[in-house]
């Protein structure tokens, strides 16, 4: 057998995982692999980002579109501690992703060698799994090893760190593919006297409520989770990430849970009797004072990470395993049924949420232009098939509260970690991977000047991903607190913002600007109707507020509407 | 579960890996919690470690931290129990001044009671060396200390546990799967 580069094997793992797109920047540790990729550029189409950072939250859109593992690559030092915010956020997010760093050569390791930087200490606790390759002869087994362990069981971001020398040794190549490793055990069985528990309190309860959260799309399991809705005859609510995964116009999908969700599903978490938790980590954005959470409810937790379970709030019953697997299994045993007067009451909830918010959000009579009725235009505009990947902050709330999702897997939001900056590389990553789908990337002003330089990534690679600015000139979410608890003291939050107009023109990309509300229309159409990356500037109301709103401290129930 | 602040012994079967070691503290660290004694070793199992941790903290913590320990992939399987779970030993060593040893008779009769064992003796100075329960070696340590001590050291907790962990179980299963 002829003997191949470390650099050319790592180009053949990538090829023999299916990756055809990388994200990633070059650099002096990682030349020999970008070498191979110039030699490889016809099977693996390397996308050049403006930061390392931009080229994670790439791989995390293409990712959470496709369901694929989303591959970044950096050299060492800068590059490599540039990939640490991405990393976190798919960790809290559950992305699989695999991030590639170039280091010093070995025998410089420790040395403080230019560009040299423990990148595998610095990622430790925000990747599932890390390594750092020595010996090309590593590279096979490593490789294997990673994309097993980003995409089994509760998926995550692993790195893989080559030392230069080890990118150009020479071995004899083979890959085999990981299934399995004793130490790792993805997906707990799922214990049969638990899904019988679970079935008795799901078919005796009379006020049952299903949360949902991403662990549902990550299980691919929106099918059965559709089916277990309706033949159990549940409401169920979803968590941010969990959006999408049941249509949004489906009677049962009761709304959005959390500090800015509906109102219903909030109120009535505590008053349902069973609480069927599925694919969701009762994160403190979701519940709120977790003293005084569902306490009069039997829980129920669905659920593949067994770490999760009891960690936030106690269950009574765990059913650990894939999600998939799980929910068809209870839908044996489940009785078909219907809440109807049970339902009723979320109507009634809804009724007062329309009446008090969603209907000044959605048809606003006032002058200034408000986040909602943007939301409400590009639903209409894409018939609620779009991909929506929203930034953090106020326009992150209005997009996840008001989009129409027909399709799963089109909420793509920096959930856990929150991360601003995450919007306009991710919706690169989002179009690269599902190029015939639309995606509209709706972006805060504050947000979108943390990685506005990727529009020169958007520009290079004609990827036609619509861009929404909502520019109220304020870092608004961080506003709305100042104002509503700290007197008003706004505190570097106003915003002196560029003619963002003209700098998307500066990249060539076609842009508009409205500012009034007879122009909204005719402007989101233009964008959805071109086949061109679009840059949409929507000048909205300078001192909106999100509501509903639980404050940090209360309980769900004492969620406010104003 | 108790939010009562008592200490635990955790012990993890782990894959001899490179850089587990940062993974695991980094746990503890998140909810600021701090390692009394660490010790690793080898095992009845061939290739696998197992690491020792005392720490005192909550039996409500040691529960989350545990169920974060074992979604290492790296970690074969971890456990937590308490002092009556277990067969604990930890040993120290005391260097001491040979001049004390016959000027103060006491010394002499301190070593015999406490079965601690003289492991080498020379005209400067000589070294004891005690294994025991932890307040055993407190113990020893207080009536030495009234003499003057010139290095003290002490090793890690070990523990068994009185009921079978089943590793090796465990690990038989993933072959015949």
């Amino acid at each position: 057998m002829s003997k191949i580069s470390g650099s050319e094997a790592v180009i053949k793992c990538l090829l023999e995982e299916n990756v055809d797109i990388i994200y990633g920047y070059p650099g002096g540790a990682i030349m020999p692999v970008y070498d191979e990729l110039y030699k490889y550029q016809d099977e693996i189409h390397h996308v050049l980002t403006r930061h390392e950072q931009g080229a994670t939250h790439s791989a995390q859109g293409f990712a959470r579109i496709s369901g694929r593992v989303g591959v970044a690559i950096a050299t060492s030092g800068p590059g490599a501690t540039n990939l640490v915010t991405g990393l976190a956020d798919a960790q809290i997010d559950s992305t699989p992703m695999v991030c590639i760093t170039g280091q010093v050569s070995s025998h410089l390791l420790g040395s403080d060698a230019f560009q040299e930087t423990d990148i595998i200490g610095i990622s430790t606790p925000i990747t599932k799994w890390n390594y750092q390759i020595t010996k090309a002869s590593e590279i096979p087994e490593i490789f294997a090893k990673a994309f097993y362990i980003a995409k089994s069981g509760r998926p995550g971001p692993v790195l893989i760190d080559i030392t230069k020398d080890a990118q150009f040794d020479k071995i004899e190549f083979s890959y085999k593919k990981v299934e399995a490793i004793r130490s790792y055990n993805p997906e707990p069985k799922i214990n049969p006297d638990a899904l019988k528990n679970a079935a008795d309190l799901i078919n005796n309860a009379k006020k049952p409520l299903i949360v949902w959260g991403q662990g549902v799309i990550l299980g691919n399991a929106e099918d059965e989770l559709v089916k277990f809705v309706e033949k159990s005859g549940i409401p169920a609510a979803w968590t941010i990430l969990g959006a999408s995964a049941i249509p949004t116009s489906h009677p049962l999908n009761v709304g959005m849970l959390g500090m800015h969700g509906n109102y219903a599903p909030n109120v009535l978490t505590n008053e349902c009797d069973v609480l069927i938790a599925i694919g969701m980590r009762f994160d403190d954005r979701v519940t709120g004072d977790i003293n005084r959470y569902a306490k009069q409810a039997k829980i129920i937790h669905f659920e593949i990470d067994p770490a999760e379970v009891n960690k936030n709030i106690k269950v009574d019953i765990a059913v650990l395993g894939d999600a998939k697997k799980s929910l068809n299994e209870i839908l044996k045993i489940t009785n078909k049924k219907t809440h109807k007067k049970w339902l009723n009451e979320f109507k009634k909830l809804y009724k007062i949420e329309y009446e008090k918010v969603i209907h000044n959000d959605l048809n606003p009579v006032k002058d200034g232009l408000t986040m909602g009725e943007v939301i409400k235009e590009i639903n209409l505009q894409t018939k609620g098939n779009a991909a929506i990947v929203s930034d953090v902050g106020q326009h992150q709330m209005i997009a996840c509260r008001y989009s129409d999702f027909n399709i799963s897997k089109s909420n793509i939001t920096s959930g856990g970690l929150g991360t601003m900056g995450f919007a306009l590389p991710a919706a690169i990553g989002a179009k690269m991977a599902c190029p015939e789908r639309e995606v509209v990337a709706v972006i805060g002003d504050g947000g979108y000047q943390m990685t506005i330089q990727e529009l020169g990534t958007v520009f290079q690679t004609k990827a036609a991903v619509k861009i929404v600015v909502l520019n109220n000139d304020f870092l608004g979410m961080v506003r709305q607190w100042q104002q509503l608890f700290f007197d008003k003291r706004y505190a570097s939050t106003e915003m002196v913002n560029p003619d963002f107009v003209k700098i998307a023109e500066g990249y060539y990309l076609k842009a508009r600007r409205v500012t009034e509300r007879k122009d909204l229309a005719d402007a989101v159409e233009e964008m959805i109707k071109s086949n061109e990356p679009y840059f949409l500037e929507v000048v909205v109301e300078k001192e909106a507020n999100v509501f509903p709103m639980i404050p940090t401290g209360s309980s769900v129930s004492e969620i406010r509407l104003n | 579960m108790s939010d009562k602040l008592i200490k635990y012994t955790v012990s993890i079967y782990t894959e001899n890996s490179v850089g587990l070691l940062n993974r695991i503290s980094a746990i503890f660290q998140r909810r600021h919690i701090n390692i009394e004694s660490f010790n690793s070793s080898m095992t009845e199992i061939e290739n696998v470690q197992r690491w020792t941790i005392l720490v005192i903290t909550s039996e409500t913590f040691i529960k989350k931290i545990v169920g974060q320990i074992n979604r290492q992939v790296e970690v074969i399987q971890s456990y937590y129990h308490t002092d009556e779970e277990t067969i604990y030993q930890e040993s120290c060593l005391f260097k001491i001044k040979s001049s004390l040893l016959f000027d103060d008779r006491q010394i002499q009769n301190i070593i015999k009671e406490s079965n601690a064992i003289i492991v080498t003796v020379n005209p400067e100075f000589f070294v004891i060396e005690k294994s025991g329960r932890t307040h055993e070696l407190d113990e020893l340590y207080e009536k030495l200390n009234k003499y003057g001590i010139l290095q003290y050291v002490r090793s890690g907790r070990i523990a068994i546990t009185k009921s079978p962990l089943m590793i090796s179980e465990k690990l038989s299963n993933f072959k015949n799967n």
